[in-house]
């Protein structure tokens, strides 16, 4: 027991939550499902010249031109919606999680910095955060969408923007009170490189609480992401992402084609809450003030 | 005679992912009326385990899993969390090493110490404000009863652990368990306090448990001498007999390595090896593997058994003229 | 011998950080208590080559500041702390040896939890070119053996080692830097009685073996009696005494090292003999408002006017003994 590594007693006691494991089994298949888009999906729903605009707007169920079924139904370019489900789902992990990483680095690196040195390198970064926090994200991401156009780049260069500082407070707060601890003094006794100090020892020692920020803000950026698409700020519409396609099935919902809108909802949501099952059994874990 | 306050083969046990932890194992003594005990070991030796256990104030995953602890005669284990209470500051007192633990920083001490008086029968506000102030200045706080109306934070760290103490005496309790109240003072007041408590305990025939690693307090203020080691007592005796002539072992290391008992600079004589876990206790006696007269009869473990002169050792090869 | 480390007039103080509002009223003019804690009031005192300076005083009194001065970890307010005549900081602020190596009280907290033994003990060494990557885990294992524990010791996790064997690998840390000079703060302070025996004489072997100098900062005076050649008593921020360890145990110039050595229980052994020790009347003053003049004339059973107004100067009474008071102890 005492032998085994720090990873292996963690899995040992997540295994206890059942939820958390089952969610934790959907995200990986979702992951997997949505990497293996190409090869599994019976359409590719970018390439418009396999579109048929005869079969637009079916319904589940619905046997097409081109001899297969239509699980899920079309939309109204003629799309099949399972396989625009699964190619939206992968540009939405994809974004969530570069967008999430970007702004995890550059969050962190900012926060763990300001506290080592501390002063007027502190009071400088901290207060440019805080101010910014006091913005809605949604609202930053908005403007900044707006303000660098459609595509890829932009899209999360606004989700970074508005995302860094949840994982800047976080790392702050965390290397804060690393920093004063007896390990940090030892290694600047030593002495050690600042870097070192703050990569070596501080950073490794503040993952708990960022590894929770991390799931959540993953969870937060993919919903961000899907928002923006939805107001037609995201990705080009030649690209429709999850968000992009309820956005379009929108005007059909009171004609009774729900299945445009809902299935890539009901996908949106089941990855989301997924992840923020996970997200809540790791911090359950990682805190040390739930535990007994 | 009924002694004040007789345990009997108490047993504490912490349920852990890894079994059972048995904390307090199989622990026996009494305490007279008036009497000052010391009750010392390192840490996990189960000594403050035993004084929580006596109060009830044990927590899962512990539990008092056998054994009794008899007050004046009445059964304590078994009681209801509302009759503990009802015996917890009247008749029970317990100080703690962390004044904080005791005290409530946002309520003033005198509003503290009326609560503690109203918990155990009704009494006026200004009767409750002169009692209190009269505990107050016994144990040394001057200008007693202005300070009534202060906060925890505005007294220093010793004159927290003083008010703690008072409020352990308000309801003049038979029996008080101190959990090394001194450790996190500084010398200079620890000594303040540790003849204070002596004199208290005298004036009011108040009995003492006194928990402490360090063994020169305890001789300061106990007259019977308690060494914990493991979850088990191994040795128990009047203090300064036992201190003169240690007759188990451990006992003997702790006090042969103290610093006075060595040449300045030469090494000390120390007790080889690590306090034991008490997830993976040595088979028989626990300090065999560190026991310099161990024999093959020490895997066996050794009763309590009587050394003479109202002492008692837990060792198959004890010293100083004892026989096993 | 000769001065390896020199302390002079160092000075250490804390001013709490003010809030945006407190600043904002303070170049308004409003009057802002600022609360400065002096932890260190300009001290003066060489560490001789291969001496163990014994550094004692109560909570608060600022030896554990005055130990990280001296270790390079907090920059002083005022003066200076050299080595070899050359200061431990840098301009910068930043340590610029690694000849001074420091032990800390707490072996639980002040190994890193993630790091494993081996390379906490061999990073050092390796950024400082003591080392190359290559032979680090040899030379983790050389120093594991000094502080006698197993090689195998090197791939596990601080938490897998009991108090003990953490604060021997803590020691291991700071000798495999090749240092000069060894800060301990409290280093048996936290472990079990019968643990501080074995790093006493672990420390004693050590010195043997490397000659090492060391400063030895405890609040036990019995421990610091055994193991220090000379010892400074300091109280709220000042050095009150200094001499020759035998010397001052056996005859203190100042009230208050009396009083102290006075106040500690000893082991009772006969039943007749009651009152071991005798407490020093009064409280300990607050860092943050300390009394004018003598720190200790509130407590002190000789103070007279000139205690409270001025502040005795530290002066040699006999050979390498020196005192901070106006009516020293005669001996």
């Amino acid at each position: 027991m005492t032998d085994s590594t720090p990873l292996a007693r963690f899995w040992s006691e997540f295994r206890t939550n059942k939820v958390a494991v089952c969610a934790l089994f959907v995200v990986i298949a979702i992951v997997l499902i949505a990497l293996a888009a190409p090869l599994i999906a019976p359409q590719n729903p970018y390439d418009l010249g396999t579109l048929v605009l005869m079969d637009a707007r079916r319904p589940p169920g619905f046997v097409g031109t081109k001899g297969f079924t239509h699980w899920l139904g079309t939309d109204a370019q003629g799309r099949d919606l399972l396989s625009a489900i699964l190619y939206g789902l992968r540009i939405s992990i994809q974004i969530g999680i570069i967008a999430g990483g970007i702004a995890f680095a550059l969050g962190v690196t900012l926060g763990t910095f300001a506290a080592y040195f501390g002063g007027r390198i502190e009071a400088l970064i901290m207060r440019i955060i805080d101010l910014q926090l006091s913005f809605p994200a949604i609202l930053l991401a908005l403007v900044l969408a707006a303000l660098l156009g459609q595509g890829k780049g932009p899209l999360i260069a606004a989700l970074v923007t508005a995302q860094y500082a949840y994982f800047a407070r976080t790392a702050h707060g965390a290397a804060s009170s690393e920093r004063s601890k007896e390990y940090v003094e030892a290694a600047l006794s030593t002495p050690l490189a600042p870097t070192r100090v703050v990569f070596r020892h501080i950073l490794p020692n503040c993952l708990p609480p960022l590894i929770v920020v991390a799931t959540v803000q993953i969870a937060n950026s993919i919903a961000l992401e899907a928002t923006l698409s939805f107001l037609g700020l995201g990705l080009p519409v030649s690209e429709p992402s999850l968000g992009m396609l309820i956005s379009n099935g929108f005007q059909y919902m009171l004609s009774g084609r729900y299945w445009i809108s809902i299935y890539p909802g009901v996908a949106l949501i089941i990855l989301i809450v997924a992840i923020n099952l996970v997200g809540d059994q790791i911090r359950d874990q990682l805190n040390p003030r739930l535990r007994r | 005679m009924i002694p004040l306050l007789e345990v009997t083969d108490l047993a504490t046990h912490f349920a852990t992912r890894n079994g059972a932890l048995k904390a307090v194992d199989g622990v026996s003594f009494s305490i007279a009326e008036g009497e000052i005990i010391g009750l010392v070991g390192e840490s996990g030796s189960g000594k403050s385990v035993t004084g929580f256990s006596i109060l009830g104030l044990i927590d899962p995953p512990g539990r008092i899993v056998g054994g009794s602890v008899k007050l004046k005669g009445r059964e304590l284990v078994g009681l209801s969390a509302r009759e503990l209470r009802a015996i917890r500051g009247r008749e029970i007192a317990m100080v703690f090493q962390d004044p904080s633990a005791t005290l409530n920083p946002v309520l003033t001490i005198g509003t503290q110490m009326r609560l503690a008086l109203e918990a155990h029968g009704s009494v006026s506000e200004s009767e409750a404000r002169a009692r209190s102030a009269e505990v107050l200045e016994r144990v040394g706080i001057p200008d007693a009863a202005r300070r009534l109306d202060a906060h925890p934070h505005q007294f220093s760290g010793g004159m927290r652990q003083r008010v703690a103490i008072a409020i352990a005496l308000l309801n003049r309790p038979k029996l008080i368990i101190c959990d090394e109240p001194t450790t996190a003072l500084d010398v200079s007041i620890q000594a303040q306090i540790l003849t204070e408590m002596r004199d208290l305990a005298r004036e009011f025939g108040t009995a003492m448990i006194w928990i402490s690693h360090d063994l020169a307090t305890v001789s300061s203020i106990a007259s019977r001498l308690l060494v914990m080691y493991a979850g088990r007592i191994i040795e128990e005796g009047p203090v300064a007999n036992v201190l003169r002539q240690p007759q188990h072992p451990y006992t003997a290391g702790l006090l042969a390595s103290l610093p006075a008992n060595a040449e300045r600079g030469m090494d000390l004589v120390q007790i080889p090896g690590s306090t034991p876990s008490l997830f993976d206790l040595p088979p028989g006696c626990a300090f065999q593997p560190r026991c310099d007269r161990r024999s093959p009869a020490c895997v066996v473990m050794p009763e309590l058994t009587s050394g003479g002169l109202g002492r008692r050792r837990r060792c198959h090869h004890p010293l100083n003229g004892g026989s096993a | 011998m000769s001065a390896l480390v020199d302390i002079r007039n160092v000075s250490k103080r804390f001013a709490p950080r003010l809030s945006l509002g407190e600043k904002i009223a303070a170049r308004l003019g409003q009057p802002i208590e600022t609360r400065t804690v002096h932890a260190v009031d300009s001290v003066s005192f060489e560490i001789r080559k291969g001496e163990v300076l014994g550094l004692v005083g109560e909570s608060g009194c600022g030896k554990s500041t005055l130990g990280r001065v001296i270790a390079g970890i907090h920059a002083p307010s005022d003066g200076v702390v050299t080595l070899d005549g050359a200061p431990i900081l840098g301009p910068d602020g930043r340590k610029r040896t690694s000849r001074v190596q420091m032990v800390f009280q707490d072996p639980f907290a002040s190994l890193d939890p993630r790091i494993r033994i081996g390379e906490t003990i061999s990073e050092g060494p390796i950024a400082h070119g003591l080392v190359s990557k290559a032979d680090a885990k040899a030379y983790a294992a050389q120093w594991l053996a000094a502080v006698g524990l197993p090689a195998d010791a090197a791939d596990r996790f601080p938490h897998q080692f009991s108090g003990g064997q953490r604060q021997r690998v803590a020691i291991a840390r700071a000798l495999a830097m090749k240092p000069d000079m060894l800060v301990c703060d409290e280093p048996v302070a936290s472990l079990d009685v019968s643990i501080q025996a074995q790093i006493v004489n672990l420390f004693l072997k050590l010195r043997r073996e490397f000659g090492l100098t060391m400063l030895f900062i405890s609040h036990d005076l019995g421990i610091v009696r055994h193991i220090s050649d000379r010892i400074a008593i300091m109280y709220l921020g000042r050095i009150v005494e200094l001499g020759p360890t035998e010397a001052v145990y056996k005859a203190p110039s100042h009230p208050y090292t009396r009083a102290l050595l006075d106040s500690i229980p000893k082991l009772v052994t006969e039943a007749e003999e009651l009152v071991s020790f005798k407490p020093i009347l009064g409280e300990l003053p607050s860092p943050l408002s300390p009394p004018p003049g003598c720190h200790f004339h509130l407590r002190c059973p000789r103070a007279e006017a000139k205690c409270r107004e001025i502040v005795p100067a530290r002066r040699e009474t006999s050979a390498g003994r020196d005192v901070a008071c106006h009516f020293p102890l005669e001996e």
